[in-house]
């Protein structure tokens, strides 16, 4: 495996998915908890942290997913080809999903008005749209695209019979949930708000669990779906292992509440080995057994285009993000609500 | 294998999408210009109503910027989802500038978010206007980039296509296509003349509905200035736009302007209907007028649709669409005009109730015109989805679910907007501009 361009392609583009699913699940988490908070009454607790949280950022969330599939695109342009026919009906309900969960979050925050059933929804929203993204996970394992009269077709019986699609399925909701409540708890911490600090301590180690033993799982089910990509994930056990440590590290910590910063930075670690041992077992396949990266890579003067963009990019944006981070995230006084903030 | 059922849905999906999108993408790119024109206005005459309308239009844009984010995710995956042979092809060759798009409405984003959450935080404004900054060239930049992309449908340069095999790929070359120079200052220029109409409209109906305010007054006068300025040289570019047709899409401009015999001298067609039998009634005919707007000079030949194969032509009713955005257009310089005349010289005709009507219709107009303009755009490169290299039909998709999909997003789309609008007006209304200025000036000005 030697550093070419199409490597370097699918690293940045793998990042950017990895960053998508970081800021992504804390926010569907995020929204999930403060709907859970206002129908079990716990509203008073839960609302003001995570509204002082989301409101700088969300707009930022969406542009990682943004990221990724135009930079899919633009790498891999047969990808538009395999996976934009075949994905049509999930990707199309994920983005009506997406687009009730941001222009509601706008209207109710700078519309001012709450109203219950909105709160549910944006909650609801949450949990769902995990589950439809995570199907594209499914179906690069291959098995369930065919191809009929030269065109790639979905088989939805196939998927939707498959316990891998299940599994991924309760996978992708425990992750989201836990990675936004050991998130939210570090963040709530930094608030000084305790009783904020100490129910979402509960939720994290509550979904803990569940994400580990599904994610152990999905591993076990690729043995008999995919026996090639289970030999790779066993070549790069020690990826796997390395994840399993953080993760005891991180449930640790939450445990004897302590560190919740750096619970928060091994939980980071935890999911980066796992997502990146993953998608190198995955190389060099795009969609099992359809497509690679190397037969479906753009051509060279394409990818040094956008590589030096991306570059170019990078050096604008890294000291923006530093700047939001600063003002909202690792300031003191609004992390606590100290200072005013009419809008 | 084409997918003719598909074809047909992909198309209406994604000109519902387009038309719903282009709506708030107008106004996103456009209003940080105006709030930017007005908190700059407000520190340098020291003057509080134009700080307020900064904050206000600031407040309103942020509903707008959240519909036109969750609908540009919409588009920029539907590219994918309904084109993909398109996409697969396109994106070899002009994958470059959808991919910095993205950077700058990054960077618009992080910048809106501060800005927005940082009044009141700096004791110097004129550190809080620098912010903006960013905002309105990630707004300006994004649409540069993606009409750039469009710009290379109609006129595909920078490959080679040996035996159907893309090479010798250049994206620069791609970018800077024939079309990009008067498609993009186009684009870009009728966004802000747009977006300064919306808001005078807006500021015309709160001068009818009761409030003699005169912030609305100064909002008024502010917002007409701008739209003077920038529907001249969307007339400008209009008229470039027309010889960059003649030269490299003649198609599209004969059949925008029902000219079909190739001729000398050539008359421009406006207005007017076709009936079944292709007879032209009640048209204005103005001689040369069309060889003048296709290469400047009166006795120019210019290309008629007698030259082009029947499957390579447009749809003719592009010519009511050319109407609509042109009328509009010179309605719209006539309205301004006339009203920053009058302002000068002290009419009163200009601040009659009928004129602020007038005015307040401006707003949906320029949408309309907006409107009729990416519809001629659009339809007048028909049948290429890539002219001359691949056919629209050929770039859809093969999927059965189209029709479906459809209505799933009609019903986004239908929630998005009228969820906007109760939102907006909702807004406004609670929180009136002398309420406001009676709140701010009860506080300490830090």
């Amino acid at each position: 495996m030697n550093l070419n361009l199409e490597i370097i392609g699918i690293i940045v583009l793998w990042t950017f998915l990895f960053g998508y699913i970081i800021v992504a699940s804390i926010d569907f988490g995020a929204g999930f908890f403060n709907a859970y908070g206002i129908f079990t009454n716990k509203q008073h607790i839960l609302t003001k942290i995570i509204q002082r949280y989301l409101s700088p950022v969300w707009e930022v969330t969406n542009v990682f997913l943004v990221f990724f599939f135009v930079g899919i695109v633009g790498f891999f342009p047969k990808t538009a080809y395999y996976y934009g026919t075949t994905l049509l009906v999930p990707v199309s309900i994920a983005v009506i999903l997406l687009g009730i969960r941001g222009s509601y979050y706008a209207f109710e925050t700078y519309g001012a008005r709450s109203h219950k059933g909105y709160a549910f929804m944006y909650g609801l929203s949450g949990l769902l749209l995990p589950a439809a993204l995570s199907i594209v996970l499914t179906i690069s394992e291959g098995g369930f695209i065919f191809i009929e009269n030269g065109n790639p077709v979905l088989d939805y019986m196939a998927l939707f019979m498959s316990p891998l699609t299940w599994s991924i399925v309760v996978l992708s909701l425990s992750a989201v949930l836990y990675i936004s409540a050991v998130f939210l708890t570090w963040y709530a911490d930094k608030a000084n708000d305790t009783p904020a600090t100490e129910l979402l301590r509960r939720y994290a180690l509550i979904w803990a669990l569940p994400t580990i033993i599904t994610a152990g799982g999905i591993i076990y089910e690729l043995r008999f779906h995919n026996a090639d990509h289970y030999e790779e994930i066993l070549s790069f056990w020690w990826m796997f292992l390395i994840s399993a440590l953080l993760f005891i590290g991180t449930v640790w910590l939450l445990w004897r509440r302590k560190n919740y910063g750096i619970a928060f930075s091994l939980l980071i670690g935890q999911f980066a080995f796992a997502f990146y041992g993953y998608g190198i077992s995955h190389y060099p396949y795009l969609l099992y057994p359809h497509l690679t990266i190397y037969d479906s890579f753009t051509n060279e003067a394409m990818a040094l285009a956008l590589i030096i963009a991306f570059i170019a990019g990078l050096a604008l944006l890294i000291p923006s993000l530093y700047l939001l981070l600063k003002l909202f995230l690792f300031n003191k006084d609004y992390v606590r609500g100290n200072s005013e903030h009419k809008h | 294998m084409i997918n003719e059922e598909a074809v047909y849905y992909s198309r209406i999906l994604t000109e519902t999408t387009l038309s719903f999108h282009i709506i708030y993408a107008t106004l996103g790119v456009g209003v940080p210009l105006m709030i930017m024109i007005a908190h700059w206005v407000g520190i340098k005459k020291n003057d509080e109503h134009y700080i307020l309308l900064a904050r206000r239009w600031t407040r309103g844009f942020i509903i707008t910027v959240a519909v036109g984010v969750v609908t540009g995710t919409a588009i920029g995956l539907q590219l994918s989802l309904l084109w993909p042979n398109f996409m697969e092809l396109a994106g070899n060759v002009i994958a470059l500038p959808l991919f910095m798009e993205t950077f700058a409405f990054f960077f618009e984003a992080i910048f809106l978010g501060i800005y927005l959450y940082t009044w009141d935080r700096f004791e110097n404004q004129r550190k809080h206007l620098l912010l903006l900054i960013p905002v309105a060239i990630g707004a300006s930049f994004s649409a540069v980039f993606i009409t750039i992309v469009n710009a290379f449908m109609n006129a595909p340069q920078g490959f080679d296509l040996i035996n159907g095999e893309l090479a010798n790929v250049n994206p620069i070359m791609a970018m800077f296509n024939p079309a990009m120079p008067t498609k993009v200052s186009h684009v870009v220029g009728t966004a802000f003349m747009t977006s300064a109409f919306v808001l005078a409209s807006i500021a015309a109906f709160r001068l009818l509905r009761g409030s003699n305010h005169i912030y609305h007054k100064k909002a008024l006068l502010l917002t007409m200035k701008i739209g003077l300025i920038f529907s001249l040289t969307s007339l400008i570019v209009g008229d470039l736009s027309g010889k960059y047709l003649a030269e490299y899409q003649p198609e599209k401009l004969a059949a925008a302007e029902w000219h079909f015999e190739t001729s000398e001298s050539a008359e421009l067609i406006l207005l007017g209907f076709m009936n079944e039998d292709e007879e032209i009634k009640y048209a204005i005919k103005i001689p040369y007028a069309l060889s003048i707007l296709a290469h400047g000079s009166p006795t120019a030949e210019v290309i008629g649709l007698d030259q082009f194969a029947e499957e390579d032509i447009p749809p003719l009713y592009i010519h009511y669409l050319f109407n609509i955005m042109v009328v509009i257009g010179m309605m719209m310089i006539g309205v301004s005009l006339l009203f920053l005349i009058g302002k000068a010289k002290g009419w009163s005709i200009v601040e009659s109730k009928p004129y602020r009507w007038l005015i307040v219709l401006g707003g949906p107009l320029a949408i309309i015109a907006i409107e009729a303009g990416w519809w001629l755009a659009e339809v007048g490169r028909q049948p290429w989805i890539l002219r001359g290299i691949m056919r629209t039909a050929e770039g859809a998709t093969t999927s059965n679910h189209v029709n479906l999909m459809l209505l799933l997003f009609c019903g986004l789309y239908l929630i998005l907007g009228v969820g906007s609008v109760v939102v907006l007006v909702r807004m406004f209304r609670m929180n009136p501009v002398e309420r406001e200025l009676m709140d701010r000036k009860g506080e300490v000005h830090r």
